[in-house]
């Protein structure tokens, strides 16, 4: 192939030449190019190395089924692997290099691979690689996984970043009436005729020139349409989106949009994404995405210099390139014939080879006049030369088989195999394209939501059928009945036609050129059995490739039909997936990774707490108060001292993260009633009461404490991990279960800030904030009693005396803008008290102590039973779960309870996740245990909770094994009551 | 039927691949089977291999409606892993480990099980505490592969996780199980395939069952759509179809419900990543690995509703995708190749169910949630003895229907009776 | 992206909601026996086709909603709030 730049045609713009770099050389191209026209146009061939065997590839196509120029572009962390050539804009400064090749594509010492070609056929590696050849010996995986590193290396295409990628990707949402999909003579129609009908019209182009094929004519009458329809679109107001891609349909008319927003800028602005993923909702959608020339399998028609007739038209008419000098154009079908005319007038020898024995009827009279010389009933047999084409051997059809024909010189080889309508979004709505024996295409087949198909995406071959066929496809889209024009369109018939080649014959013959699939590949698929499609597609690879099959599908249904002695429509069509050509994962995640990954939650005081020396953890979504080192303290310095502190005097504790729901209504009592398990109905005004709910299935759901504010109204709280849980639980219950019960629940998490203050100075740390101290008096606020106040500048609060750390102890909410106003006010008490502030490594200490659970304890899999909490569970009342939390299995003596756990040595600590096992057992499951382990600063040394089966009554007196093989070893335990610190409660309620 | 070995590969390299038979016949269905197992996928599959190698029983038929591995055999993400916990899946998976790692040998069939190790990334100390209860279970009960890594650890091994500022939620460290890895899935099925052929049974495609006739007590046929079959024994291996059938027999309801799992594949490329890593924390939940071609498989949740349609929609496509970029930042510029997704039968429990059902001789395999790829071969060898010896193995005796009435659910994630959370 | 029309907010993608499960399901008096319970909670028909199921607009209005809905095709046929008397007030002001 010596491709050579026309001085003039085309539609590039000669005066702006841009500069780019092509494996470390310095070319150039214009505005207008894609690389691979560029690159073609500089004279470069072989662009890029197959699969399996390394073989020298250039460009075959001019668009999306690129199986041969497929390069990396750029390098370092912008480096963006296994780009179509084909598909990349040109812009000034683009550097790509050849990948899959070492040291470079030209030569590839991998190609040496292709020698060994004939013991690589489909799916070998099947029947090798296990053990030690010749005869497969050995056990286990380790000989395979030897094999495989190589394998690995060899495999793969391009070469990605490790590097996280530095650019931004936009997330963007649309609506519309009518979506049209493509550009081209039937997608302008489409998109007028709608918006000429008043509705809002979005029309996608994947190229970064709306047009289509009128892009590919030298009739100025073509160009002269296309702008004509380009203004009127624009005048009717249609949103028209270039460099986007339509890459799937999904449920309810909606499409997934990659838009290339600065992929063709050499100067990318600052703050512009790099790609835009749209979602659009549309009424209706026309896919007006036109057809794709197929190749014809025959043998090395993957060599440099082979491409697609259609790909030579485009390379000509639009980019201003003669692809070659000295040109056959193979064909079955008439689209090839204006190609070879064009080619000829732009100054090539061309011969036209056309396998219908009668030629292309009339057409065949221009050929003459172009000076193209006409060869009929003949087709390729072989590309001659190795890394580039200088020949073509021909074949003459003879029946069934062929027979040697005479060679033809050449530097480029044009086949035309037929044309394949693009079905792919419609078969990613589930509709089975049929087979057209007479156009030997698959055409799209109805399809239940409202698709359209338009132009040559539906088997219509002539451009002015096209632009009636798009008026039609936007009509039908509206519901409005009308006749379109029939699929087909070319004077003679086509003469289908997928492989030639001899009996016996050596040389590969390409079906999927990307992945190496030959025709041979596809008979010892069938020898082997594998005839469905599907087992095709697997056990060859065959449309697995970066093209999706776009370029070998057909043929190898072809193949497989013929070697079944079927019809093609009996043998089945593949179904395409998303997206149609490859999406950038980064734009599928838009914005919302890095610290932008899932929202995060803070609480009113977060800032607060920042400020005074909090270190945070992740709770769930939550960022909460680890713990507040002083200066020099390690982590668990820090939280001995806290929870030392709550013990001695009084500390505070931002829990605003947990879930607070108000429970209003004349039936909010009855229905607490029946969500808890313990009773509710009579708990008095002005109380709060530990609650425990159930699953369904009379596992525990979460724990908290319920107050009751007035006859009507509760305010229930829960954990912070389960805080939306149940929520929805409890809407559920009241809109479906219980409709008849008056009651109204309201998320009021994020309106309360909320602290707990704890420890025996409590009482005189918030006495001092309140504009009524005597409000919190013992008198006055029992324990788990609840009243309304106000802390000093009247700020209204809620203060219940409820405990989670066994301290007299306070939770004190208020509006969540006062928050940071709470904590000023309670610090500056609570400090002079030798008081401090805590976090959720002292919190766990004190509630350890206290042998309270958490997540940890309830981790969905626990009974109430289990947790110690047995007497929590009403005998007087049904409640949720009360019927199936009496199965046998979960009444069994043996089921592990909660218990405490001390190290035999009190020196010596152990693991949250150690199993809890008896002495001298080294196997199986273990008895139970350790949900988690602190150090004690009340009890002087490290102590757990966990489950053990049977419960510390069991294990009195006996020595039970902490076994923690994954960290550490084995450690000597007590099993003791949960309740290590304080069993009576005196210290809370007094 | 020539055997797969490196010679005969180098043979017929140098004699035009003539000496390859069909992987399998393509009999005409006979009108009696001692056993019947309806559904051509890997469980059915694997469940004919076992029956005629551990059980002598051959006259058996595979019935599949469409073609073999077309279900979620072939559109699985390939992860084998046993770290599962619970008691009774603890033991089954591992022994399902076990039977991974002899497979191909067993099959004749390179099914490319790769032991490349499987990490789960841990986010803060109680999520270390809990793996660590796991994996402590693993290493007491047969799997001393089970480790929990350090951060340094972790880093040395993969370095490019995001280990930076800006990750939302810092790993602190990861639970490895370094005997787990990937197999090629399509390899799986069609080695089973072959070998169960080989031994006599009968796999028949595009045959799909129609009725199922019984009396009070057996099923006496099956209508199929190549005519009608009789039987002594039927097992259903048909996930994704399993309440279809169940119905078709005429016994109601199950504690199944059928969802959608999408799963995803990139464009291949030089190797990248050689673990399994898994990723799951702030309600995100993620895996991802390489396959030997080089794409970047991965997937996700579910697609949160019940269906029985094989095609995903774009929340989850995102919300996968948004996972990937925040465990692997370098994967911004590398394109997805497909999607696409699979009927996935989840149970009340997130476990499977391998039992005999009210019927004497319908057995029934059903229910494997996220876990029946891994679960292939010790799937097979229990549901052959099951249906060999028509009483559960001591390792499947709580894998029944019947367990919820007792109490008993094997939870491994703790979500309760709640079917799409047991992903 | 399946389109759900809300009874109260009109129609919206469906990642505005979270499936909830069979609404063809009764569940039981609190005091019914535990088999009565076991069947509600675990037993599924699990229907291959157009089912009602109880979706919940959780990222909008807060109601649960019942949807009659293709589980094949995911084509939804109807809607209604999931509140008896809500659905009778919507229909009665229709």
């Amino acid at each position: 192939m010596s491709a050579t730049r026309l001085t003039k045609g085309g539609r590039i713009d000669r005066s702006r030449t841009l500069k780019l770099t092509w494996d470390g050389k310095s070319y150039d191209g214009f505005v207008g190019d894609t690389l691979a026209s560029a690159l073609m146009a500089s004279g470069t061939q072989i662009l890029g190395r197959s699969f399996k065997y390394h073989r020298p590839r250039g460009v075959m196509s001019a668009g999306v089924e690129e199986s041969g120029a497929i390069v990396t572009l750029g390098t370092g962390v912008r480096a963006e692997p296994n780009t179509k050539a084909t598909m990349q804009e040109l812009f000034d400064g683009l550097s790509a290099h050849g990948q899959n090749a070492w040291p470079n594509v030209r030569n590839d010492v991998g190609s040496v691979l292709g020698l060994f070609g004939r013991f690589f056929s489909a799916g070998f590696y099947y029947k090798t690689f296990m053990g030690l050849p010749p005869f497969e010996w050995g056990r286990g995986t380790g000989i395979w996984m030897q094999y495989e590193k190589l394998i690995r290396k060899a495999a793969g295409m391009g070469e990605a970043s490790r590097l996280a990628d530095p650019d931004a990707y936009d997330h963007a949402h649309a609506f519309c009436d009518v979506l049209v999909v493509g550009s081209g003579p039937a997608g302008l129609n489409a998109a007028l005729t709608a918006a000429q009908q008043g509705k809002d019209v979005i029309l996608v182009e994947q190229d970064f020139e709306l047009g289509g094929d009128f892009l590919n004519q030298t009739d100025p009458a073509a160009e002269a349409r296309r702008i004509e329809l380009i203004t009127a679109l624009q005048a009717a107001g249609v949103r028209i989106m270039t460099r986007t891609t339509a890459f799937g349909l999904y449920d309810y008319g909606t499409a997934g949009l990659l838009e290339r927003v600065t992929d063709h800028l050499a100067l990318k602005p600052e703050h512009s994404p790099r790609q835009r993923f749209w979602t659009v909702r549309a009424g209706a959608t026309v896919l007006a995405t036109g057809a794709l020339e197929r190749m014809v399998c025959f043998a090395d028609n993957d060599r440099p210099g082979v491409m697609t007739a259609a790909a030579a038209r485009s390379y000509l008419n639009r980019f201003g390139v003669l692809p070659g000098q000295n040109i056959v154009v193979t064909t079955n079908n008439d689209s090839a014939y204006a190609t070879a005319a064009e080619l000829a007038v732009a100054g090539a020898s061309v011969t036209l080879v056309d396998l219908r024995p009668e030629g292309g009827g009339s057409l065949s009279e221009v050929m003459a006049d172009a000076s193209v010389a006409v060869r009929t009933g003949l087709a390729p047999l072989r590309a001659c030369g190795r890394r580039a084409v200088n020949g073509v051997q021909l074949a003459r059809a003879e029946g069934n088989s062929w027979a040697t024909a005479d060679t033809l010189p050449c530097d480029l080889l044009l086949v035309s195999g037929g044309w394949s309508p693009v079905v792919n979004l419609l078969s990613h709505r589930g509709a089975k394209p049929k087979w057209d024996a007479d156009l030997a295409c698959f055409l799209p087949a109805p399809c239940p939501d409202n698709v359209v198909m338009a132009g040559s995406a539906s088997g219509i071959w002539q451009g002015d059928a096209c632009e009636a066929s798009g008026i039609a496809a936007a009509k039908t889209a509206l519901g409005q009945a009308v006749e379109g024009p029939v699929p087909g369109g070319w004077d003679t018939p086509i003469k289908p036609v997928y492989e030639v080649g001899l009996p016996d014959q050596k040389t590969k013959g390409f079906v999927d050129p990307q992945h190496d699939v030959t025709s041979s590949d596809v008979r010892l698929a069938h020898q082997e059995g594998f005839v469905s499609v599907e087992h095709l597609k697997r056990y060859t690879t065959l449309g697995m490739a970066t093209d999706q099959g776009k370029m070998g599908n057909v043929i190898g249904l072809a193949l497989m039909a013929e070697a079944l002695g079927k019809e093609i429509p009996n043998v089945g069509t593949t179904r395409f997936r998303p997206p149609y050509t490859p999406v950038a994962i980064g734009a599928l995640a838009g914005r919302n990774v890095g610290d932008h990954f899932r929202t995060l939650r803070r609480t009113p005081m977060h800032d607060w707490n920042l400020r005074h020396g909090a270190t945070m953890t992740d709770a769930g979504l939550w960022h909460r108060p680890w713990y507040y080192a002083r200066a020099g303290e390690t982590i668990t310095e820090a939280y001995i001292r806290e929870a030392a502190t709550v013990r001695q005097a009084i500390g505070i504790c931002d829990v605003s993260s947990l879930g607070k729901i108000a429970v209003q209504g004349p039936d909010a009592s009855e229905f607490l009633n029946r969500v808890y398990s313990n009773a509710f109905a009579k708990l008095p005004i002005g109380k709060a009461r530990y609650g425990i709910m159930l699953r369904d299935d009379g596992i525990v759901m979460d724990d908290g404490t319920t107050w009751r504010l007035s006859e009507t109204d509760f305010l229930l709280t829960t954990t912070t991990a389960n805080a939306g849980k149940v929520m929805v639980w409890l809407e559920e219950l009241l809109q479906l279960r219980w409709p008849d019960l008056k009651v109204h629940v309201s998320s009021v998490s994020d309106q309360w800030a909320g602290v707990s203050v704890a420890g025996p100075k409590a009482r005189d740390g918030i006495a001092a904030c309140l504009e009524d101290p005597d409000a919190i008096l013992a008198e006055n606020l029992p324990f788990m009693g609840v009243t309304r106040t106000r802390l000093n500048g009247g700020i209204d609060c809620l203060i219940a005396r409820i405990s989670f750390s066994g301290e007299l102890a306070y939770e004190v909410y208020v509006s969540a803008g006062y928050g940071e106003r709470m904590m000023d006010l309670l610090w500056a008490a609570a400090e002079p008290l030798e008081g401090c502030l805590y976090g959720l490594e002292a919190l766990g200490a004190l509630r350890i102590e206290k042998g309270h659970v958490t997540g940890a304890e309830l981790d969905g899999r626990v009974t109430i039973d289990d947790a110690g909490l047995g007497k929590m569970a009403s005998t007087k009342k049904p409640f949720i779960g009360s019927a199936l939390r009496q199965r046998p299995e979960l009444l069994r003596p043996d089921r592990p309870q909660l218990v405490g756990i001390f190290p035999k040595d009190r020196s010596q600590t152990f693991n949250g996740g150690a199993l809890l096992c008896k002495p001298g057992v080294t196997e199986g499951h273990g008895e139970g245990w350790v949900t988690a382990v602190t150090h004690s600063p009340a009890l002087g040394h490290w102590i757990g909770i966990g489950y053990i089966s049977g419960g510390h009554g069991d294990w009195q007196g006996k020595t039970a094994i902490a076994t923690d093989p994954v960290r550490k070893g084995d450690i000597e335990v007590e099993i003791v009551s949960p309740h290590m610190f304080d069993p009576e409660g005196e210290r809370m309620h007094g | 039927m020539t055997r797969f070995s490196a010679w005969n590969v180098f043979w017929n390299g140098l004699t035009s691949q003539k000496g390859w038979s069909r992987q399998w016949r393509d009999p005409e269905p006979k009108s009696h089977y001692d056993v019947v197992v309806i559904g051509g996928g890997l469980h059915g599959l694997a469940t004919a291999h076992y029956l005629a190698k551990n059980h002598g029983i051959r006259n058996v038929a595979v019935l599949e409606k469409g073609w073999i591995g077309g279900g979620n055999a072939g559109r699985n993400t390939t992860i084998v892993r046993s770290n599962y916990a619970q008691p009774g899946n603890r033991e089954f998976y591992e022994d399902s480990l076990k039977l991974w790692e002899n497979l191909s040998f067993d099959l004749n069939y390179n099914v490319m099980f790769s032991q490349r190790s499987h990490i789960s990334l841990l986010h803060s100390p109680g999520a270390v505490d809990a793996a660590a209860r796991n994996y402590n279970t693993m290493r007491r009960t047969g799997a001393p592969d089970a480790e929990i890594w350090s951060l340094e650890q972790l880093k040395q091994a993969v370095p490019h996780l995001n280990y930076g500022p800006n990750a939302r939620f810092p790993i602190m460290g990861a639970a490895l199980q370094k005997r787990a890895g990937t197999a090629r899935h399509d390899a799986v099925v069609w080695g089973y395939a072959r070998s169960a052929d080989q031994m006599g049974v009968d796999i028949i495609q595009n045959c799909e069952v129609t009725s199922i006739t019984r009396d009070a007590e057996k099923v006496t046929a099956l209508e199929t759509s190549r005519g009608t079959i009789t039987t002594s024994k039927v097992g259903l291996a048909v996930a994704g179809n399993t309440s279809r059938l169940w119905a078709m027999a005429g016994l109601g309801r199950l504690p199944i419900e059928s969802h959608k799992l999408q799963a995803f594949v990139s464009e291949p490329l030089k190797p990248l990543l050689d673990q399994v890593v898994v990723f799951g924390v702030g309600g995100a939940h993620f895996y991802i690995s390489q396959s030997d071609k080089g794409g970047m498989v991965f997937g996700g949740d579910l697609d949160w509703y019940k269906s029985y349609a094989q095609k995903g929609n774009l929340p989850i496509v995102q919300d996968v995708s948004e996972a990937a970029m925040s465990v692997l930042p370098c994967l911004g510029r590398v394109r997805l190749l497909r999607h696409w997704s699979g009927v996935v039968d989840m149970s009340m429990d997130g476990t499977h169910f391998i039992c005999k059902t009210p019927v004497d001789n319908l057995y029934l395999n059903a229910g494997w949630n996220y876990g029946g790829f891994k679960a292939t071969p010790a799937s097979g060898t229990y549901f052959a003895d099951l249906i060999a010896n028509d009483r559960p193995h001591p390792v499947i005796a709580n894998h029944d229907l019947k367990r919820f009435e007792r109490g008993l659910q094997i939870d491994e994630r703790g979500a309760g009776p709640d079917p799409k959370l047991h992903g | 992206m399946i389109r759900i029309p809300c009874p109260f907010c009109g129609i919206r993608d469906h990642s505005e909601f979270t499936y909830g499960g069979d609404g063809s399901i009764t569940y039981p008096a609190l005091d019914a026996p535990l088999q009565e319970w076991h069947d509600a909670v675990f037993q599924r028909e699990n229907i291959c086709g157009v089912q009602t199921e109880t979706w919940h607009h959780v990222n909008g209005c807060r109601m649960w909603i019942l949807v009659d809905r293709d589980t094949m095709t995911h084509e939804i046929h109807a809607v209604r709030p999931a509140h008896p008397d809500l659905a009778k007030a919507l229909e009665s002001s229709s």
